[in-house]
């Protein structure tokens, strides 16, 4: 039964989904407090390139994902610099940051005399069980089979969920979202929060990178991580910045992803499609979920920050 | 507002040094700093000028497998000519129209050699080429050329043969899974050939394609590996260019033959063999007939027996039997008395036909699943 198309498309989807929710929530984080981050591609790369160099020099992939995370978060100061303190324009700063970030990952990838491009991860994030549990039917490996950081992903979603929602500090970061203006006078420190919550946001994204180099295709090649930091982008939207439905958008994603290759070795009819077709299938599958998300009168109920990319002059009203 | 005008300059300012620092890292990359050690036979010649040499590839060169491959065949060049060559190349140019102000910027900026390596820049360069009729073009894996315009491939074929033999008899479950990029003549070839190989040393052997859409897309097409495993294939065989197939074949214990490179590193366990490409020396003649003022727009096909097409090393669970086999066929397709391809062959629905056009073939053979249109 474990063998099953069905139980294999699942597991790989949330393999596939993982590195999608910690860039995902990280977004939302960061969109929740007004700031639109489009860099989100720059950011998971550099997490990506410099989780795999310090697993690569230390052999550890401990200090792997804590260098991603720190290095993600690095990079989204810059995006909080000039958005917050400078107050550009967000979607240039950000679109600019995901250039530089992609250039700067294939630039340190190659620096140095021993480049780290084009070479296999020392070590690679394994499932925690294996044997045992993990091979009851259909929940075993489905809920037991993953590595830690699927773990983690959802663990990451379900802090964010509490936080957003459930701690005096969640609300005033969404209070700053929606209308910064009242936040100041009601005592939060307005530019103080964007900023963390920009590199909160980096940092996740760091770490969905570091995902990618050492769990997914763990190697360090100039482009290893496909449209991941966009697609998280439009995710956002998706789960309607929710966490948790941001995990479910991820999967969903990730089934996508899947699916297309799946469909091609199921034989007649199935293989009749045509592959090109099958590869628009996520991005089919965004479009027409944004579409029924953002229609009518679910809009209002969507829960977009009412300050998103506003930038923010304390005694301009 | 003075203030307004000072943030405004500052965003600028900001965004024009992280394009510009983007660009300078992830753009170009020029070949300039190995000092030739053997710039002796011909580059004495002619000290008088430098020949300007451009490749454009499709991926980075960084990934170990096509573009890598080309760029071997660059840097032999640099050390085979020395100072009498300057060679710039730029990475990860999308195909497309874009392509041809690439190449009429690479004309524009004194290149008189330029070499785009991917199916998709043919247009683009038979347009640049037209407009530039002082240098010469050459296109890899295409079929167009012009006055000034010649092309060039090998026959992948004849490893990819051989690559299937050994995977024919490594499979147990008697299912190949063939990761490919996208059905054109040169992908379909080296699928007929694999698994006309693979069948040759075992006749139950079936393969089964995946198509991607993509050259170099490592999650996905270590996804479309997977979902190969997971339909019982437990060898993967692959026209990408990336090593991530082979990543896919090591995590589950399968086997794994690769493309372009030697990239046993990638998945040691999982390795087998693969066809694997030797650009240089054509590079080197290429370039030695522009110096000499001897180049003309021509249509060359390598092959094995020329060595631009070679078969890399065994893996570890190749048996020795077994590579004796192989090597025995690698003579003969090198001595022309054996031919991957019969005529007639036996298509996919079982229905003879002939062979026809190896550069125009748009069939699969008996024993490949999947649909040869994509």
């Amino acid at each position: 039964m474990n063998d099953s198309q069905l139980v294999l498309t699942l597991v790989a989807a949330i393999g596939l989904g993982t590195p999608l929710i910690f860039a995902t929530v990280g977004e939302i984080i960061t969109e929740r407090s007004g700031i639109l981050n489009l860099g989100v591609q720059g950011m998971m790369l550099i997490g990506a390139v410099s989780g795999f160099w310090a697993t690569f020099t230390t052999g550890s992939l401990l200090l792997g994902v804590i260098v991603a995370v720190i290095a993600g978060a690095a990079l989204s100061w810059l995006h909080a610099f000039t958005s917050v303190t400078l107050r550009v324009n967000q979607i240039v700063s950000g679109l600019a940051l995901a250039i530089f970030g992609t250039g700067l990952a294939s630039f340190l990838g190659r620096a140095g005399s021993n480049p780290l491009v084009g070479n296999p991860s020392r070590k690679v994030f394994e499932p925690l069980i294996t044997g045992g549990i993990a091979e009851w039917p259909v929940v075993g490996p489905l809920i037991f089979g993953h590595d830690i950081l699927v773990y983690l992903s959802i663990i990451v979603a379900g802090v964010a969920s509490y936080y957003l929602f459930h701690t005096r500090m969640g609300l005033s970061l969404r209070a700053v979202g929606e209308d910064p203006a009242s936040a100041e006078s009601a005592g939060v420190n307005v530019s103080r929060v964007r900023y963390i919550h920009v590199m909160v946001g980096g940092a996740l994204a760091g770490a969905g990178g570091a995902y990618f180099s050492l769990a997914l295709t763990p190697t360090w090649q100039d482009d290893p991580i496909g449209a991941a930091g966009w697609i998280a982008i439009a995710l956002v939207i998706l789960a309607s910045w929710r966490p948790w439905r941001a995990v479910f958008a991820a999967y969903l994603f990730g089934a996508a992803e899947r699916v297309q290759f799946t469909l091609q070795t199921l034989g007649d009819p199935w293989s009749n499609i045509p592959s090109t077709l099958l590869a628009m299938l996520p991005f089919i599958l965004a479009i027409i979920a944004m579409i029924v998300l953002t229609s009518g009168k679910r809009a209002r109920l969507l829960g977009a920050p009412a300050a998103l990319a506003i930038p923010y002059f304390r005694e301009q009203r | 507002m003075a203030f307004k005008r000072w943030r405004l300059f500052a965003t600028l300012m900001v965004v024009i040094a992280m394009v510009a620092a983007a660009c300078s890292s992830g753009g170009g990359d020029s070949e300039g700093s190995e000092p030739a050690e053997t710039a002796t036979t011909t580059a004495a010649a002619e000290p008088a000028e430098v020949l300007k040499i451009a490749f454009v590839h499709v991926g980075p060169v960084a990934d170990k497998g096509w573009s890598w491959a080309h760029d071997q065949g660059a840097k032999y060049v640099k050390a085979q000519l020395g100072d009498a060559v300057e060679i710039t190349t730029l990475e990860s140019i999308p195909e497309g129209s874009d392509a041809q102000r690439v190449f009429e910027d690479l004309a524009a900026a004194g290149n008189k050699l330029i070499f785009g390596t991917s199916f998709g820049y043919m247009e683009p360069m038979l347009a640049a080429a037209e407009n530039f009729p002082d240098v010469a073009f050459m296109h890899a894996t295409g079929y167009k050329t012009s006055e000034n315009m010649g092309n060039y491939f090998g026959a992948a074929e004849e490893g990819r043969y051989l690559s299937g033999m050994a995977a024919g008899a490594a499979t147990k479950t008697n299912l190949i899974g063939y990761v490919a990029a996208f059905p054109i003549p040169e992908v379909l070839r080296g699928i007929n050939a694999f698994t006309l190989g693979a069948r040759e040393v075992n006749p139950d052997v079936e393969v089964q394609v995946v198509w991607t859409s993509t050259w170099f897309d490592p999650p996905k097409e270590g996804t479309a590996a997977e979902s190969l495993l997971d339909a019982g294939a437990d060898v993967i065989a692959m026209h990408q260019d990336s090593a991530a197939p082979g990543q896919a074949a090591e995590a589950a214990g399968a086997k794994w033959v690769g493309y372009n490179t030697d990239m046993t590193e990638f998945a040691p366990n999982a390795w087998l063999t693969a066809a694997i490409w030797d650009w240089g020396p054509f590079y080197l003649a290429q370039a030695k007939a522009v110096i000499d003022g001897t180049w003309k727009a021509e249509s060359v096909y390598g092959n094995m027996a020329d060595g631009m097409v070679a078969l890399a090393p065994f893996g570890e669970s190749v048996d020795e039997d077994l590579q004796a086999l192989i090597l025995e066929r690698e003579d003969e397709i090198k001595e022309g008395i054996f031919s991957v391809f019969p005529d007639p062959i036996v298509d996919q629905d079982g229905n003879e036909r002939e062979l026809g056009d190896i550069f125009t073939m748009d069939y699969f053979v008996k024993g490949v699943i999947g649909s040869p249109t994509g």
